[in-house]
């Protein structure tokens, strides 16, 4: 699909450069070593790196957020260390999905992450069961979370992100990942 | 030395054999640690969807160990990245730190702040604070002919301006001199520092599997007999999924995947019971037989 000048959001680059992690994301001179690096890359062409950022500075918001492949950052870091002018590009990546999230983009296994979270305070349950077991190798018994976590995310709002997603589930499914809340 | 052992999800859900062998190593090597009943995930999870409530979390976690004035140990590496990232953010921001801890008490979540504290994996508290010398001190059975391949992962060496005293990223060696200290063979192969990929799992099982398979299938060829490793998320992904990955692929691995209190534990003469060797999902029989007549 050919670039459409109309279609361009010019301010994009700075949107992505005031959230946390996307503040150098401009002083990147394009050599392609973050491309080079990236174990997702080398397994699928749909992720990368320098072109993420291309598209970026291009203002191309639209096809970046709503795309998956944003999604498939594995944050190990690798373009990071070896970048020459420090873009730090796993922080960049971050920056891009939170304004994904912001825009109603977020993969459902997110969304699930996120109600457990809430739930128990952990990715896992720890129940009576689990106490038991543990007892039984001598290992300390793990209190039930007491929904820190829960209030925290009430707190910043996030509660409310997820709860408006699940109101209205399965409307503009975007690519195969991404939702439109 | 005493610290607030931080376990982390992945830990407590899935990974006891790790935590039963971390804290049987850390009682031999006189290690104190204290469970804290308010620590909570460390936010992982949330950077990539939402930074204030990542922030948010992580800091709560390092103001409950503040308060009761105890450094942290972690022994899942995402855990460590979390944590050590936003400890370094509150130290060098004061303003940053004293707007958390009132927003926090504002809804009822209350800190007193205290001095400042560090978060140190386990793994490196060995290298770094015990020491390979005082730990070769201790070696009860020392494993000749064993050959070993470490497996870092990434968030334990990277991103490196997060941690005092990084190693090279490209080229580490902490793992490998903890291997070696236990008489083993700390193999050099040339995807030593990949990514396991897991990071994936809740994305794409297919990439994931496609960026952990050339290690597992290198190595299970190359005669290996272990994969040594210490963060809960890789062992998920090389020894939960092993099996999987071989139906998948049509390949044979059988590499035997375990945490490095494991390893260091039976170096050290524990029983293997204490060690939850019989939890990994790789089997561990022959390794162990092969080890018993080292």
């Amino acid at each position: 699909m050919p670039l459409k000048m109309n279609e361009l959001s010019p301010k994009f680059k700075y949107e992505v450069s005031q959230e946390p992690g996307g503040k150098n994301i401009k002083v990147c001179f394009a050599c392609g070593i973050c491309t080079a690096s990236c174990p997702i890359r080398e397994i699928d062409q749909r992720y990368n790196p320098r072109k993420i950022i291309r598209m970026v500075l291009l203002g191309m918001k639209d096809r970046i957020l709503k795309n998956d492949f944003i999604w498939f950052c594995s944050s190990c870091y690798a373009c990071t260390e070896r970048c020459p002018q420090g873009v730090r590009f796993t922080d960049v990546m971050n920056a891009i999905k939170n304004l994904a999230v912001k825009e109603g983009y977020i993969p459902p296994a997110f969304i699930q992450q996120i109600d457990i979270l809430k739930q128990f305070g952990r990715l896992y349950e720890i129940d009576d069961f689990d106490n038991n077991k543990r007892a039984t190798f001598g290992l300390p018994k793990v209190a039930k979370a007491k929904g820190l976590t829960k209030r925290i995310m009430e707190m910043t709002g996030l509660d409310k992100i997820i709860s408006r997603k699940n109101e209205e589930k399965s409307e503009t499914q975007v690519g195969n990942l991404g939702f439109k809340i | 030395m005493k610290y607030a052992l931080y376990p982390g999800c992945t830990v407590l859900g899935r990974g006891r054999n790790y935590e039963l062998a971390a804290r049987a190593v850390a009682k031999e090597l006189g290690i104190e640690f204290v469970d804290l009943d308010d620590f909570e995930c460390c936010g992982f999870p949330i950077k990539s969807v939402h930074y204030e409530t990542f922030l948010l979390m992580a800091a709560r976690n390092l103001l409950a160990a503040e308060e009761k004035e105890l450094d942290i140990c972690t022994l899942c590496s995402a855990c460590t990245g979390s944590l050590t990232e936003i400890n370094k953010h509150l130290i060098e921001h004061f303003d940053e730190k004293t707007r958390i801890v009132a927003l926090l008490k504002k809804h009822g979540i209350d800190y007193r702040m205290s001095k400042n504290i560090k978060v140190k994996h386990f793994t490196k508290i060995l290298y770094d604070d015990i020491g390979i010398e005082e730990i070769r001190q201790l070696i009860k059975k020392r494993f000749i002919n064993l050959n070993v391949a470490a497996h870092y992962g990434c968030h334990y060496l990277k991103p490196t301006n997060i941690y005092d005293n990084p190693e090279d990223p490209e080229n580490p060696y902490s793992l490998d001199e903890l291997i070696r200290v236990t008489g083993a063979n700390p193999k050099n192969y040339p995807e030593k520092v990949r990514c396991c990929g897991a990071g994936l799992l809740a994305i794409s099982e297919d990439v994931a599997y496609l960026v952990a398979r050339p290690k597992l299938k290198n190595l299970s060829g190359n005669a290996t007999d272990a994969m040594v490793l210490m963060c809960p998320f890789c062992s998920v992904m090389f020894d939960d999924n092993q099996r999987k990955m071989e139906q998948k692929f049509g390949e044979q691995y059988n590499l035997p995947v375990l945490y490095y209190p494991q390893l260091l534990g039976l170096a050290l003469g524990l029983d293997e019971k204490l060690l939850g060797l019989r939890m990994n999902r790789v089997s561990t029989r022959a390794l162990l037989e092969k080890l018993s007549k080292l």
